[in-house]
């Protein structure tokens, strides 16, 4: 949309520039020269390493010293037969749908109950909000002591209304769950927020429209509020998807992966292999494959949203 | 999404945006509420749903900072595990504070939090503008190269980057922790696009006095997006502060260590100490928390602003 304007004038000609400054800012047009910080920063952090890491997927790099021999495909042959490299990416994959079902719908139901300008707003947003603010390292301690078997609040509070506690992050069936719930509690505020940003520009008029026809709250909930998220929703549910489908941190730190490999994401398994098992060259190629599932998945979706808009 | 600097559109009611916690409040007063029913029934229904939602929600930090305030011996004490038989005590606090790793992490995270910010939004800005407003050979091509970046997860880079600080011999290092999480192509679309809804005819008068783009980028630009400059460094500060996985790779001298990195490995290397543990939490959540409390209005805004990047 944006028809740039030329500047082809000198205005600065009354200056007479010198040093190695004014010979940089003379050969380069003015527009270059303001994306040019970013523009290296981005060559150098970006570019590079997306294409060095092509490169050492197609190595036997290691940690330990030695020098890397080109292996060809060797690494993606590989990879694509590693059952424990398909058990992450189930598991990311899993995570990603499990995950993603309750950040949007109780963020959706927590946007709606405080939209209705109850009292304590103030008070909504920052218990819903504020756990967003912890640093994961907290999320960490704090879900590794809720959870703690013997002496977790859980467990103390499920056993005070008669119920068995459960062996939250050491149970292989139920894992995974913890830290969805977790995840849940820790990030559910930012789709909260985006969620809120967007019910206030529904227009007030289509409410007392719709109040005018005589229409419940419920009704109002349905027709008027819900239809006019749809994009929104779209929108936070991708988002959602991208972000779980990257989830390693609160993984790491609650259960390492385990029990057993059954909470193992594909980031901490080219994690493990790269910096435990010191095959960075192996890990480029895990890399690599899940980028490739991720540009996929990504494609998917845009070509969703854009029908649904249509 | 579209600009909400009211300085540079006519603010219009009903479409204006975000501005949220501007307008949730009139909500309160406004006569008949017009999404949920005026009912008291329905309201106390909606209100006893919100309580419960924030009692769960509220439960796990007023736990922690519970647990942080017991001895020892108390927090792990499976019989008494409410009511602190020894009463409640600083010690779990002091014993953190003392042994001074905490404050210094808390320093390393706001420095290169800092650092992180003022470097990303000063270079996506200047970018931003240079997409936005000015015509260079490559530019369109450039642009949607930056685009297409925004798909890759940095995730996927640290294997490659911690290879890249090896062979810069950076690593444990500020820079090596820093540098690469300056590079936020979703920032510079958010910016180019809040930059193209600045109408031109603001820009054309110092144009034609001889202004240079230099000058008009600081003098009229900048100016007119202060609002949308803040919310962007608002945003980035807050994923830099809490960002973990590649603190975590490229550092390994507690020295260097960012909070979220350091207090876990306090947490393997003290083993279970729960107060202690929970008085680390307390500490390590608290400046963000207190941030927020002050400036929940900013940090809404630049959530809202901010967080679905330019969609």
């Amino acid at each position: 949309m944006s028809t740039p304007l030329a500047s082809p004038g000198r205005p600065r000609a009354d200056r007479t520039p010198r040093g190695l400054g004014a010979a940089v800012r003379r050969a380069l047009p003015p527009g270059l020269l303001f994306a040019l910080p970013f523009l290296v920063l981005f060559a150098l952090f970006m570019l590079w390493p997306m294409v060095q890491g092509v490169w050492m997927s197609l190595t036997d790099t290691s940690l330990a010293a030695h020098e890397p021999s080109f292996i060809g495909l060797d690494n993606y042959t590989e990879a694509f037969g590693d059952a424990d490299m398909w058990r992450a990416m189930w598991n990311t994959v899993w995570f990603t749908v499990v995950s993603t079902v309750p950040l949007v719908a109780v963020a959706l139901a927590m946007a709606l109950l405080v939209h209705t300008g109850l009292p304590g707003q103030w008070v909504w947003r920052l218990a819903f909000f504020a756990p967003y603010l912890l640093p994961v390292g907290v999320i960490g301690l704090l879900w590794g002591w809720l959870y703690q078997p013997d002496l977790g609040l859980y467990n103390h509070l499920l056993q005070a209304v008669g119920l068995d506690g459960y062996a939250w992050l050491s149970d292989e069936s139920i894992a995974l769950y913890a830290i969805v719930i977790a995840t849940l509690w820790w990030t559910v505020g930012f789709n909260f927020l985006l969620f809120l940003a967007a019910l206030q520009t529904v227009p007030d008029h289509l409410y007392e429209a719709a109040a005018l026809d005589g229409a419940g709250a419920w009704r109002r909930l349905w027709h008027v509020t819900l239809p006019q998220l749809r994009r929104i929703t779209g929108v936070i549910t991708v988002l959602q998807i991208l972000a779980s489908l990257k989830v390693f941190d609160q993984v790491y730190l609650l259960t390492k992966g385990g029990p057993n490999g059954s909470t193992r994401p594909v980031v901490e398994y080219l994690y493990d292999m790269g910096f435990t098992g010191y095959r960075l060259g192996y890990a480029s190629a895990i890399s690599y494959v899940f980028f490739a599932f991720i540009v996929l998945a990504s494609a998917v979706q845009f070509v969703a949203l854009r029908r649904r808009e249509k | 999404m579209t600009s909400t600097d009211v300085r540079t559109r006519p603010a219009r009611r009903t479409v204006s945006p975000l501005p949220a916690a501007r307008r949730a409040r009139p909500a309160v007063q406004r006569g008949p509420n017009l999404t949920l029913g005026a009912g008291p029934l329905a309201r106390t229904l909606a209100l006893a749903a919100l309580a419960v939602l924030a009692v769960i929600w509220l439960l796990p930090m007023f736990w922690a900072a519970f647990t942080a305030l017991k001895s020892e011996q108390d927090a792990s004490d499976p019989l008494h595990w409410i009511w602190p038989q020894g009463g409640f005590t600083l010690d779990a606090f002091r014993t953190v504070i003392e042994r001074g790793d905490l404050p210094l992490w808390m320093l390393n995270s706001f420095f290169i939090a800092a650092a992180v910010t003022v470097v990303t939004v000063a270079v996506s800005a200047m970018a931003g503008y240079a997409f936005s407003r000015t015509l260079f050979r490559g530019r369109r091509w450039l642009f949607t190269v930056t685009m297409a970046s925004i798909l890759v997860p940095p995730q996927l880079l640290i294997v490659p980057w911690f290879q890249q600080m090896l062979t810069l011999d950076l690593v444990d290092t500020y820079a090596a922790v820093i540098l690469p999480q300056t590079v936020a192509p979703a920032m510079v679309f958010i910016l180019k696009k809040h930059f193209d809804t600045i109408p031109r005819e603001l820009e054309e008068a110092a144009r034609i006095d001889g202004a240079s783009h230099a000058r008009i980028f600081r003098s009229v630009m900048l100016p007119l997006s202060r609002p949308m400059l803040a919310a962007v460094s608002i945003f980035v500060f807050i994923g830099a502060w809490n960002n973990f996985l590649w603190p975590f790779v490229s550092t390994s001298d507690p020295a260097l260590m960012t909070l979220p990195v350091g207090i876990t490995a306090v947490k393997d290397a003290y083993g279970v100490q729960y107060a202690q543990t929970m008085a680390s939490s307390v500490l390590a959540a608290l400046p963000l928390v207190l941030v927020f409390v002050f400036f929940q209005r900013h940090i809404v805004k630049s959530v809202a602003t901010t967080g679905l990047g330019g969609q």
